[in-house]
């Protein structure tokens, strides 16, 4: 069970979150403008990176607030938390 | 005599309390401080069990959780407790333990037996042997091998026992109380850390006190009391004997295993749980976990009395049990002279040591040659006598190589073969932390290398052998978890001094000991796992057969399976199978260590999670009401909720029959308290709605009320209900009961990640409030006798608008909203006063006939109208059109899932839509879930094409026949078709129509 550092409670036990997925996959502007493809995308594909990943977390039973964690999959080691709407921190802009 | 084999003195048993215990139905007496094995080594008794496959005579081999054979089952009735470990159970007064393995009988030599079955049980025997039907195998194989196999039998009572979870966290953990763990706990406590020191034994000091050497001029275990004294005494420091880490998982979070009732038997307090599962965080782990020792392959190394010479050492001094006369001892290593030495002192009449190394090792074996020891170089056991107890050894001399042996004419007497290969560093816990193993060639065992996570190694898991290294290493250990944890070392600490202190020989690598015959012919058998009966010619045979891999290995010869886990077995295993494919063991690697270290029962992992207490119940503020009036209730995820009121002399239809012809003939009413209700506050609140439902909310007025349909972005539909504007900022929605939680969670995600710029409040108001929903020709006449004030003309209350008014006396809203098509109200009040609501509803509806209704009815009711239910009529693969709720679907607006709908996938004209279905048979009810075929498919064998499958399907009592919704390929297209239905070995024959059954008259306005 991961220890997760909610950047509004402080660390709490994982069994207190819910994974939403990958992070920084914003939904399209103007889903019309966009090909199926495109939206296929959107909806279905999403990276398995053996390496470190930025994921969405929702802290269901303690604060409600969403955020982002960069986590390596290989150690399970959590290398950063970071607020829903900042860019990614191990990444330049973008 | 009692107790023939207990030395006068000496060990750690109090002799003052003699405790009486039964063991396969004899009777035995014992000391307080026993474990069970020693106390029937006491006795004399080796015999304990069989082996699995061959069932040769077994005895108690280890002192420790690495015990492979003295399985027993303990106690009886519902605390029955299978495969518990001799070496492991403290004795108590009245204890009673029998043999798990014992087919066809513990005394009886069944030899002949082995010799006829023997070739049949080869590697992979499981896999070669027991071919043929599947019938052959559940009547003849499977019980045979279960009954030949005779592991324990679960208790068929519930268990009467206690068990809790405690959580806690720490600065230090330190797992294992030997001499790198006491240390260690001793350092970091000193230094004020939070520390936690767990040991698995009854009391702490492992090997410790069972030693010779002194430490700081005190014999070991009276230092040991010392420290175990400053650690109780340290506030922050909290010593769990008895306790087991089996779990180390992420973030050095480790779960324990407490036994805290087990050892006293019937004295055990009723207050106290009987074990508990700690869950700890600790900032920093300190593994001490030890070393166990490895047995040596040798021929026919499995008899009663063949035991691991530490195990001797830890009965002669811990125990002050002499588990033989006549001991030979049998070595590649130094610390067997530890075991010669103690026998020798312990009065034993002859000791020999087999050293298979040349050389003459190091200050131990120095020790035991100067106290007249006879120790025999260069030579190896090449074979064993004795049936019931081994009687004597034939030995080799080993070659340079280590590949062959010469026999000599040398026989040795003996009634105890004290076996050692060497030290594996218990590096479990350390590989379940996801921390590399690293091969040592020089101690010839796994040793930790990187760790993943923030912890330290200490003492014999490292490979040391010598106390004074142990000690050292603890310092050290905590040295650098003190570091890492901020806290700064008492200046009070040093490395306590140790005597007698010298330097060991190295140990010779002996993974298979040469014989008189290749290994595999002969009758004699070299046994790697003795749980599992693999012998090394089952590694050989295994390889030859290509399962080369270590993990194909293990599978095929089951080598390292049952409840030890190969504890004793697994290196030599995979060293055999090494040497066989001429790879290093590095190259062969090892097996995955998976938690749980030693066995954990269900009953400590569930804790208290138990019955009534596994799930939360939720009930509505009218729950007793309906408990009171016979209601028979579902569950709708933690909801109860009356399905219907049956009354005396009705069966379950009868009564869902007279509550639908009450809603449609005067007027039902329904507890709805259990509907999610989210309000939405805030100037956004309107654009929140309007991205999230599928219709259009812009034009919603105050007062009121829209049904609403909501699909993931995927365009499949996930929820239903209606939403009402209080205020203009301000809104009530209802969600079904099953997903108001996930309805919430929807709205706050995309709330907080897509769009943040919109200034919203949610919140759950599912609790706050208590709903009666009246519904039926009645439900105006009742609701005026209710709330006499209030001007239900349509004018003044139109369908789909809320007023606020006093109802019964309480103030309440009124919701004008329509599931069963009859005119309907949704009363809402303070959840307080939801039970007054009911039976004011109750007392002035009974001369209108007003029924109480459950959710079946209610089901019937809506599916007469065509209605949908989400979870029913969709499954997360249906989309709105797939409904025929196209006038759902807004063309002016965007929402979650509509750019979906344009796709080439829920496009397609073969979707599987909502149509309603009639059997030609009024009386006959479709299953719901059943497979519908083509009506010319029926009669075809299969596979034939599934076209479709029922989603509801009831008896209405008011069309006096059955009726039934489905989704079928392309439906919308095909009504009128006459199509069927397979089950219970019958074809029913249905037609295809619109989904609504009774439909709306002309001038009805309510939706
Ligand atoms: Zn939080």
């Amino acid at each position: 069970m991961l220890l997760i550092a909610c950047p509004y409670c402080g660390p709490r036990d994982e069994i207190e979150f819910r994974c939403g997925g990958e992070a920084h996959i914003a939904r399209p502007k103007e889903p019309d403008a966009v090909t199926d493809e495109a939206w296929a995308d959107y909806l279905f594909r999403r990276d398995n990176p053996k390496g470190v990943i930025a994921e969405r977390w929702f802290h269901t039973y303690g604060c409600r607030r969403w955020f982002n964690v960069l986590r390596d999959t290989r150690t399970h080691a959590i290398l950063k938390v970071y607020r829903m709407g900042a860019p990614r921190p191990d990444r330049g802009p973008s | 005599m009692s107790q023939r084999f207990r030395l006068p003195s000496g060990g750690r048993v109090d002799r003052a309390k003699t405790l009486r215990f039964r063991f396969n139905g004899r009777s035995y007496e014992g000391y307080q401080g026993d474990t069970l094995a020693s106390a029937l080594l006491a006795n004399g008794v080796h015999l304990v069990a069989r082996g699995i496959k061959y069932h040769r005579p077994r005895g108690i081999h280890a002192a420790g959780v690495e015990e492979p054979n003295a399985l027993v089952q303990l106690g009886r009735g519902a605390r029955s407790e299978p495969n518990a470990r001799a070496t492991e159970i403290e004795l108590f007064d009245g204890l009673r333990a029998t043999s798990v393995n014992v087919w066809p009988s513990l005394a009886h030599d069944w030899r002949s037996i082995n010799g006829l079955f023997a070739k049949l049980l080869v590697a992979g025997f499981y896999y070669k042997t027991f071919k043929g039907t599947q019938g052959l195998w559940q009547r003849v194989y499977e019980p045979m091998i279960r009954r030949a196999a005779g592991f324990g039998r679960a208790p068929t009572l519930p268990d009467p026992d206690r068990y809790d979870h405690m959580n806690e966290h720490c600065d230090v953990l330190v797992v294992g109380g030997g001499a790198a763990g006491l240390m260690a706990a001793l350092t970091a406590g000193r230094a004020g850390a939070r520390v936690m020191l767990v040991d698995e034994q009854s009391e702490p000091g492992g090997w410790l006190l069972g030693c010779g050497a002194s430490i700081d001029q005190h014999p070991a275990p009276k230092w040991v009391a010392g420290v175990v004294a400053e650690l109780r005494g340290m506030a922050e420091v909290v010593l769990l004997p008895r306790t087991t880490a089996f779990g180390y998982y992420d973030q050095n979070y480790v779960c324990l295993l407490e036994r805290r009732a087990d050892h006293l038997g019937r004295a055990a307090p009723a207050y106290s749980s009987r074990q508990r599962v700690w869950h700890v965080r600790a900032r920093h782990v300190v593994l001490a976990a030890g070393a166990h020792e490895r047995p040596l392959v040798f021929a026919d190394n499995d008899r009663p009395g063949i035991m691991l010479a530490g195990a001797v050492t830890t009965y002669v001094r811990r125990y002050g049990v002499l588990p033989g006369r006549r001991a030979v001892i049998f070595t590649n290593n130094d610390s067997a002279y530890e075991t010669a030495l103690a026998l020798t002192q312990a009065g034993a009449d002859v000791v020999t040591v087999i050293d298979a190394r040349a050389e003459p090792g190091g200050a131990l074996a120095m020790a035991a040659r100067e106290a007249g020891i006879r120790v025999l170089d260069g030579r190896v056991v090449i074979g064993t006598r004795g049936t019931r107890r081994v009687s004597g050894v034939e030995l080799g001399r080993l070659g340079a190589d280590g590949s062959s042996a010469e026999p000599t004419s040398e026989r040795l007497d003996c009634d105890l073969l004290a076996v050692s290969g060497g030290h594996s560093p218990v590096v479990h816990l350390f590989s379940q932390s996801q921390g590399r193993l690293r091969f040592d060639e020089t101690l010839g065992a796994f040793v930790p290398g990187e760790p993943a996570q923030p912890q330290q190694m200490a003492g014999a898991i490292n490979g040391l052998s010598s106390l004074a290294l142990c000690l050292a290493d603890g310092l050290r250990a905590a040295r650098a978890a003190l570091e890492a944890t901020g806290f700064s070392e008492a200046t009070t600490m040093a490395v306590p001094r140790v005597e007698p202190e010298g330097q060991s020989g190295a140990l010779r690598p002996l993974w298979l000991v040469p014989g008189h015959k290749p290994i595999g012919r002969g009758r004699a058998k070299h046994f790697v796992d003795l749980q599992n009966d693999t012998t090394a010619a089952d590694i050989l045979l295994a390889r030859r057969e290509g399962f080369e891999a270590v993990e194909h290995m293990k599978r095929y010869t089951l080598a390292g399976f049952g409840t030890d886990q190969g504890k004793t077995a697994n290196l030599n295993a995979l060293a055999i199978l090494a040497r066989a494919t001429g790879r290093s063991i590095a190259e062969t690697g090892t097996t995955t260590f998976r938690p749980p270290y030693t066995p954990v029962g269900f009953g400590a992992l569930a804790g208290t999670e138990i019955g009534a207490l596994s799930d939360p119940i939720r009930m509505t503020p009218m729950h007793d009401w309906h408990v009171a009036h016979g209601a028979a209730f579902e569950n709708v995820g933690q909801w109860r909720r009356p399905w219907c009121y049956p009354r005396s002399g009705e069966t379950m239809q009868d009564a869902v029959n007279r509550e639908c012809l009450a809603v449609r003939r005067a007027v039902g009413v329904l507890d709805a308290s259990t509907l999610g209700k989210i309000e939405i506050v805030g100037p956004d609140a309107a654009e929140l709605l309007n991205r999230i439902y599928t219709n259009g909310w812009k034009t919603l007025r105050v007062g009121q009320v829209r049904y609403g349909l909501m699909c993931r972005e995927d365009g499949m539909v996930f929820d239903d209900g209606t939403t009402a504007r209080l205020a203009p900022e301000r809104y009530v929605m209802t969600t079904t009961t099953g997903n108001a939680a996930i309805v919430l969670d929807w709205l706050e995600e995309y709330l907080q990640t897509e769009w943040p710029e919109l200034k919203v409040y949610c919140t759950s108001v599912t609790e706050q409030w208590a709903v009666a929903s009246i519904a039926g020709p009645k439900a105006d006449a009742l609701i005026t006798r209710l709330a006499p004030s209030l001007d239900l003309s349509d004018a003044a209350f139109p369908a789909l608008t809320l007023r606020e008014g006093v109802v019964a006396g309480i103030p309440a809203r009124l919701f004008r909203i329509s599931f069963t098509g009859e005119p309907s109200y949704e009363i809402n009040v303070p959840s307080d006063r939801g039970l007054a609501l009911w039976e004011a509803v109750m007392e002035a509806g009974a001369p209108l006939g007003v029924a109480p209704y459950g959710t079946e009815a209610m089901h019937v009711l809506r599916a007469e109208k065509g209605f949908i239910i989400v979870g029913q009529e969709t499954d997360g693969t249906v989309t709105p059109l797939d409904l025929g709720l196209e006038r759902m679907v807004s063309r002016q607006k965007d929402f979650i899932g509509r750019r979906s709908l344009g796709r080439a996938d829920t496009r397609r004209a073969d979707r599987k839509q909502l149509v309603g279905l009639l059997t030609d048979e009024p009386s006959v009810v479709l299953p719901e879930g059943a497979q519908l075929v083509r009506k010319d498919d029926a009669t075809r064998a299969p596979p034939v094409p599934m076209i479709g499958h029922v989603t509801s399907s009831y008896y209405s009592a008011v069309l006096g026949r059955s009726i039934a919704l489905a989704l079928v390929k392309g439906g919308r297209g095909r009504h009128g078709e006459i199509i069927a239905a397979r089950f219970d070995g019958r074809t029913v024959l249905a037609r295809i129509g619109p989904p609504v059954f009774i439909p709306k008259p002309e001038a009805s306005s309510d939706g």
